[in-house]
């Protein structure tokens, strides 16, 4: 806890909790958000227990069972097998291992950039606020998915990479948090800007000042803890459209490489199946929405539940 | 007014140029080069010949030589050959860009011919029954994987009901009006259904935020009746901020467009672009993607000026 925010509520201890409960009850009245965090917490077990699954199905998800190509729903494979004969459920599990990672570390990378971004903008104001906010508009203004297809193909050995590392199954992981999160920033950043430019005006920033703290110490004790609200909530949208962008790229085939499953990947391999198998389409593409979809609801909530001027009405 | 007009347009050709700069470069770091497809495709080439071609055509040259060398081809109205094509890039895209401006316009001004009533409507009683329903399909909209719901819509009307191609330009040896009508259905409606998502949001918050003002209020006290309120004064007001908002979009409506045409299998810009990029067709592509950039950026722009000159105050800021 820093200095400052005790500062701000000292002597106001009740005033701070009753703070808190509005801000639990703007939250609660969210039902969408809560239910939720309840899915996503339901989904990162599901995603967090898919070794065991996998054990207790006896389903190896790299094992190609030709015996068993496209099978309905039955006791040993509980949503049927893919067009390799693969467990389609503990694919799915997998599959959504893959996607909250990418997403959520995507979108803390993100954060961290925008982040600095915002706050060197508004707290040096001036001709670099200039600079990083153009730099921000032609960012967002850019057609990313084209770009993000280019980021995918290249060759990482023409940038120095051996060729062990660049061909390496998992690096398609790593490329794809990595390309999502260069043009994931633009959102934190501009709110981190905002954020920072109200609070540099008031006391108790402007009083650090003129103790002679320096703009570093200012920035990260000062401003940043009391602008978490805004990183918060910007992080938890962007989760959803780098979760779209990595299904995307894994399904045109430039994202997560098969045999790691994720949604996107295997929505390829059903596409063909459409006239076989509808049902192979189905559940990849519903597990995308519905994580989507959760992680719009709470980052929503989170902005009725966390934005002060929301709290005055 | 006329400073700030410069000022923009100069951001915007400072972007342009560092763009096409970068995304030279990118290009240069896809797999391969032009000097190994010709390897590939003549066995009979030696290491030695492919230097010589390397230097020949400049392929040894630094990045910021290249690069040079290419812009002044260009501005020169010499974009190169597309090497899938085998015929001039520009010849390509003509054809293309057409398809995708038919398909991106029509899926545009039927997605706004519905997003704005529903959007009006669902802000003239906030917080009701039909706003939460609206508000639902705006989100679920913005949340479902465009690739995924085309390929729903393929199932659903050209799989299992048979009424409509599953992807394609048009019948091979059919062609005419009809029949490529019916190869637009598709991939028009799962570009609206996702723009009519996004869209009715702005519409809902720029009228509502319109609702709250003061002329608003006089116009009621006045008598005016609820419907001229809010289609006369309210919607005529909240449409500047609507009609930017709309044209800010114009990058996530081309990143749609992508995405449709590939699974449409419509030859489109969109598919053009993913195929020349996957192909190693290394002019297309570039030129493909400056493009794309050089459009949004100019939507961009458009959408700033026109906002500019509608409401003076933000020339100012």
């Amino acid at each position: 806890m820093s200095a400052a925010v005790l500062g701000a509520a000292a002597g106001t201890v009740s005033g701070r909790r009753e703070l808190r409960r509005r801000r639990l009850r703007r939250f609660v009245r969210h039902r969408l958000a809560v239910a939720s965090a309840i899915v996503l917490a339901l989904l990162i077990l599901a995603a967090a227990f898919a070794p065991a699954v996998e054990r207790l199905l006896g389903a190896d998800i790299r094992n190609v069972d030709l015996t068993a190509l496209l099978q309905g729903p039955s006791l040993a494979h509980p949503l049927g097998t893919d067009e390799l004969g693969r467990d389609l459920l503990v694919r799915l599990l997998y599959g959504g291992r893959i996607s909250l990672l990418v997403g959520l570390t995507a979108a803390i990378f993100s954060a961290l950039i925008g982040a600095v971004i915002g706050i060197l903008a508004g707290y040096f104001g001036g001709r670099l606020d200039d600079l990083l906010m153009r730099f921000t508009d032609g960012v967002i203004a850019l057609p990313i998915l084209p770009l993000l297809i280019v980021l995918a193909a290249i060759d990482l050995t023409k940038l120095g990479l051996p060729a062990s590392v660049a061909n390496d199954g998992d690096i398609s992981l790593y490329r794809i948090i990595v390309i999502t999160a260069l043009f994931g920033w633009t959102g934190v950043a501009r709110l981190v800007r905002g954020a920072t430019l109200s609070l540099k005006e008031r006391e108790f920033v402007r009083a650090a000042i003129a103790m002679g703290a320096s703009p570093w110490r200012v920035m990260r004790v000062h401003i940043l803890p009391n602008a978490i609200s805004p990183i918060v909530v910007a992080t938890t949208l962007s989760v959803g459209g780098i979760i779209l962008f990595e299904s995307i790229l894994s399904f045109l085939g430039l994202g997560i490489q098969p045999p790691i499953p994720s949604w996107g990947n295997m929505l390829t391999g059903a596409q063909e199946q459409m006239t076989n198998a509808p049902l192979l389409m189905i559940w990849p593409g519903l597990m995308i929405f519905i994580t989507v979809i959760a992680f719009n609801f709470l980052g929503d909530g989170l902005q009725d539940a966390l934005d002060p001027r929301a709290l005055s009405d | 007014m006329s400073a700030f007009l410069i000022r923009r347009l100069m951001q915007s050709l400072a972007v342009i140029a560092i763009m096409s700069f970068l995304v030279y470069a990118l290009i240069g770091l896809m797999p391969g080069d032009p000097i190994d497809i010709m390897i590939s495709s003549d066995p009979k080439l030696t290491p030695a010949d492919a230097a010589r071609l390397r230097s020949l055509y400049g392929l040894d040259l630094p990045i910021g030589e290249r690069y040079w060398n290419w812009l002044t081809a260009a501005l020169g109205g010499d974009l190169g050959f597309s090497r899938t094509h085998n015929r001039p890039v520009l010849d390509v895209m003509g054809p293309h860009l057409l398809r995708t401006l038919l398909l991106m316009g029509l899926s545009f001004v039927i997605s706004v011919a519905i997003a704005i009533p529903l959007g009006v409507w669902a802000a003239a009683r906030p917080y009701s029954f039909r706003d939460y329903t609206i508000n639902l399909f705006s989100f679920a909209g913005r949340s479902a994987p465009s690739f995924w719901l085309a390929l729903i819509l393929i199932f659903v009307f050209a799989v299992w009901l048979g009424w409509l191609p599953a992807g394609g330009l048009e019948t091979i040896g059919k062609g005419g009006f009809w029949d490529r009508a019916q190869y637009l259905v598709l991939p028009v409606l799962s570009l609206t259904l996702l723009n009519v998502a996004g869209f009715t949001r702005f519409v809902r918050a720029e009228t509502m935020a319109v609702m709250r003002q003061d002329f608003i209020r006089t116009a009621r006290a006045k008598g005016v009746s609820e419907r001229d309120v809010l289609l006369r004064h309210a919607l005529r007001n909240a449409m500047i901020p609507i009609v930017t908002v709309i044209a800010l979009d114009f990058g996530t409506l081309f990143s749609g467009a992508l995405i449709t045409e590939t699974v449409f299998a419509y030859p489109g810009m969109g598919k053009m672009i993913f195929d020349s990029i996957l192909a190693n067709d290394f002019n297309l592509a570039l030129v493909g993607l400056l493009f794309a950039t050089f459009v949004t950026l100019a939507a961009n722009l458009g959408a700033d000026v026109t906002y500019a000159v509608l409401d003076p105050r933000i020339a100012l800021q």
